[in-house]
């Protein structure tokens, strides 16, 4: 399929030549509003994809307790109509009244209760399971009012509650299972999921008993449908003929002569992605690993040039990153952080340390922007590295790591567009499955931090633990990510940095 | 002939047997699948109750066996990706692909067949040799490519067809043009070689002699004979065309069993992609088979063969 990818210059410089003529573009008319992406999610249900196009729908079909606005990053009201903390490790919430699942039955405390309880069952095999490990349990105090148990003081709560913690339909969820939930999902959000087709797409619809006030504006456009087209130059040709009204992540290169198509319009943005390298410190793809090694990993990261890379590949307000988390995130900083400079004869020098002067051969994996993992290869290979590009999709990746077969990977995290730095560290070092370097000192400063409530300390421990990963190398941040968004000028749209598109705040001009 | 239809039976039945037992070993070679059905978080607890749930616990013969007694009824066990058993997802996906496949053929006997016929009636004149040089670029162009031009010509610039999908019928024009393209050059070299051998037999001469019309001639006495071994070749390309259908499907972004094979691969979706294996394979020996027996109902000289 690389080849494919390859070939999309001339498809848009012949049909540049050629001129196009005026798009038709269905969406408007219909009131149809068709995005496109790569990929979709294996389950439909929040609480058990991780994918970002999962996210999408999450946002669309259900709510949370909290509501965070994107503009300000104040905390308002949304499920929840008010809230108190009674003690560090007790929340109590009043909840909305006249809310209603788009099947009809009323939303209550019952709700919550079981999806907050059901979410912490091993049963329930949450793929994300640091979205929601920071809960104890939950229980009904009335009606309209509950109260969330924490393991232990936790200043994100708000945080996870404005984001990866959709609240199910008690009884309908019960009736059905989570098999019949992801056939036919049901939540209280301003879209109705009407079909889910596996392998095509899924298509929403404006609910009609939506409720008035929502923190989320009045919604526009009548219908939603998502559709997964593998290839990129399908999901441009898509565009341009107004199959679909919206595409994002096009390559930059394409993105640029995308902007020259009447009837398109391209936004490029940042995002809270953020592209790294993850390495095998501890051997257990290979007892005799060199990735072992401290120095072998810090020649590693004196060997890639991300200014490079930001300039030339990502593009579009990317940034280069210096520590293992967003830098917008609350509690992230580069501060006093050691950084790596691009600087091969170090790194050279520092694999001659090791006792690698020649380099060494290794497997290297992936699973997106085969361009960027290319470009670190060249890098590696350029003071010795031959690394061997190994390209998977994510779910295939995911779990070959997870076996500890992985040495040395190419890894992306969205953090859940959770604005805070315990969504990036919690996954990739607090020991859990995706964690490689199982470092338990890091581990206990991020759990100090993770529950520190005073925020100044907290930054303190989080500074801490970033530090000494850093300085171990176990994680190399390379950069944050942007996007291109490539839409309908029909569309009205604007794009936020966590890398989520809000539809239900789009419109048609 | 009733010797040769079991021989070849036989052959085809073996053939089916290492298929299935090569499918089913790809499913095992995967790694521990009692680790990978309970989950990256269960304990040995309960991967041990899923081994024996699932019957992983007995001999490899013995689950080989019983995976293939669920085959024979269609019951390939569940993705484990979707939350779906494998006939359902199998069989929602492969009307697109039969569909595809079908109209891919028909479009490439419709060009490939009159196209053999003229080039044999022309032999050695300009047509023919068109005919050569439409056959290399039959056989050279990847199929990729000429699906992004199509798409480039007849979606993007001229606007006549949907890029991709495969909601309405216009949508399948195009992937079956980049599909059955393929199958032309041989189709078209078998026609055209057929007529050439049979254009110079005794019998056309004398149904000439007798003062026979040339178009009667051609379609009616020369063509109905020169025809018979592409009708067992098109068999054969049609099972070609189920496993082309995967390039052609991520392409185009329908919904078939090449694109479920594509993604099932990606995921490690190994039953998913087991039983499209079995699938497409047994599909293809049957129309060997059917194949063969066309040909030896043709020419009693293969069933003593």
């Amino acid at each position: 399929m690389v080849a494919i990818e390859r070939g999309s210059l001339w498809v848009l410089a012949a049909a540049m030549a050629l001129g196009l003529p005026g798009a038709a573009l269905a969406g408007k008319a219909n009131d149809t509003l068709v995005y496109a992406s790569d990929s979709e999610p294996e389950n439909i249900s929040p609480y058990h994809n991780n994918v970002r196009e999962g996210v999408i729908i999450a946002r669309h079909a259900w709510e949370t307790l909290v509501h965070r606005n994107p503009k300000t990053g104040a905390y308002e009201p949304y499920l929840a109509t008010s809230w108190t903390w009674v003690d560090p490790v007790t929340l109590d919430l009043d909840l909305r009244k006249g809310v209603t699942f788009h099947d009809g039955s009323p939303f209550t405390a019952d709700d919550v209760v079981f999806t907050f309880n059901y979410v912490l069952t091993p049963e329930a095999k949450v793929v994300t399971k640091q979205n929601v490990s920071w809960m104890a349990s939950t229980e009904k105090l009335d009606d309209y009012k509950v109260r969330i148990k924490l393991k232990g003081p936790f200043p994100a709560a708000l945080e996870y509650l404005a984001g990866p913690t959709p609240i199910f339909p008690a009884a309908y969820f019960k009736k059905v299972g989570l098999d019949g939930f992801a056939k036919a999902p049901v939540g209280t959000g301003p879209y109705r999921i009407t079909s889910v087709d596996s392998g095509k797409g899924v298509k929403l619809e404006k609910s009609k008993t939506y409720w008035k006030g929502s923190p989320l504006g009045d919604v526009a456009i009548g219908k939603l449908e998502f559709r997964v087209i593998p290839d990129g130059d399908t999901r441009m040709a898509e565009l341009m003929t107004g199959g679909v009204d919206w595409i994002w992540r096009v390559p930059t290169d394409q993105a640029k002569q995308l902007e020259s198509v009447p009837n398109v319009t391209v936004l490029a943005a940042e995002t809270m992605r953020v592209g790294f390298l993850q390495f095998d410190a501890i051997g257990r793809s290979d007892s005799n690993t060199p990735l072992k090694n401290e120095k072998v990993r810090q020649a590693i990261s004196h060997a890639i040039d991300r200014k490079a890379m930001v300039d030339n590949l990502v593009r579009g307000g990317a940034r280069v990153m210096n520590s293992a988390c967003f830098i917008d995130q609350t509690g992230c900083t580069d501060e006093g952080v050691p950084r790596y400079a691009y600087d091969p004869a170090k790194a050279k020098a520092l694999l001659a340390e090791a006792g690698y002067p020649n380099g060494f051969d290794i497997e290297f994996y992936a699973y997106r922007e085969r361009d960027y993992a290319e470009a670190v290869i060249g890098y590696l290979r350029a003071v010795g590295i031959r690394a061997k590009l190994n390209y998977l999709k994510y779910g295939a990746l995911r779990e070959l790591n997870r076996a500890g077969k992985v040495p040395i990977y190419y890894q992306t995290w969205g953090s859940f567009s959770v604005g805070d730095a315990s969504a990036f560290t919690g996954v990739w070092f607090k020991g859990d499955e995706d964690d490689m370097s199982r470092d338990a000192s890091i581990k206990a400063l991020l759990d100090k931090a993770d529950t520190t409530i005073d925020l100044a300390e907290r930054k303190k421990t989080y500074q801490e633990a970033l530090s000494a990963i850093a300085a171990k190398a176990y994680l190399f941040p390379l950069f944050s990510y942007s996007t291109n968004y490539a839409f309908s000028s029909d569309l009205a749209f604007a794009a936020q940095p966590d890398e989520m598109p809000r539809f239900y705040a789009a419109r048609w001009k | 002939m009733l010797l040769y239809i079991l021989r070849r039976f036989g052959v085809a039945l073996s053939v089916a047997l290492t298929v299935s037992i090569v499918a089913f070993l790809l499913l095992h070679l995967s790694g521990d699948l009692a680790l990978a059905i309970a989950g990256p978080e269960a304990s040995p607890a309960q991967v041990e109750q899923v081994r024996i749930q699932y019957g992983l616990d007995k001999p490899l013969a013995v689950q080989y066996l019983d995976w293939l007694a669920g085959a024979l009824h269609f019951d390939f066990g569940r993705s484990f990706y979707f939350r779906e058993t494998v006939a359902a997802l199998v069989a929602e996906r492969m009307p697109v692909t039969m569909t595809l496949g079908a109209i891919a053929l028909g479009l490439a006997l419709l060009v490939a067949i009159p196209l053999g016929v003229v080039a044999a009636v022309n032999r050695g004149g300009w047509i023919d040799r068109a005919a050569l040089v439409f056959c290399v670029l039959g056989q050279a162009i990847p199929t990729f490519w000429l699906g992004l031009t199509l798409i480039l010509v007849f979606a993007v610039n001229l606007r006549w067809l949907p890029v991709s999908g495969n909601a309405t019928w216009a949508h399948f024009v195009m992937p079956a043009i980049a599909l059955g393209w393929y199958a032309v050059p041989a189709v078209m070299r078998l026609t055209r070689n057929g007529m050439l051998d049979v254009l110079a037999s005794d019998y056309i001469r004398t149904a000439r002699a007798k003062g026979l019309r040339w178009p009667t001639v051609l379609f009616k006495h020369a063509l109905r004979n020169a025809v018979v071994p592409v009708v067992a070749l098109a068999a054969v390309q049609f099972g070609f065309m189920l496993g082309g259908s995967i390039v052609v499907e991520a392409v185009f972004s329908m919904h078939g069993l090449g694109h479920l094979a594509w993604e099932a691969i990606g995921r490690k979706d190994f039953p998913v992609v087991q039983a499209i294996v079995l699938l497409l394979a047994s599909i293809y020996i049957g129309l060997t088979f059917l194949a063969d027996l066309i040909n030896a109902w043709l020419d009693p000289r293969i069933r003593v063969a």
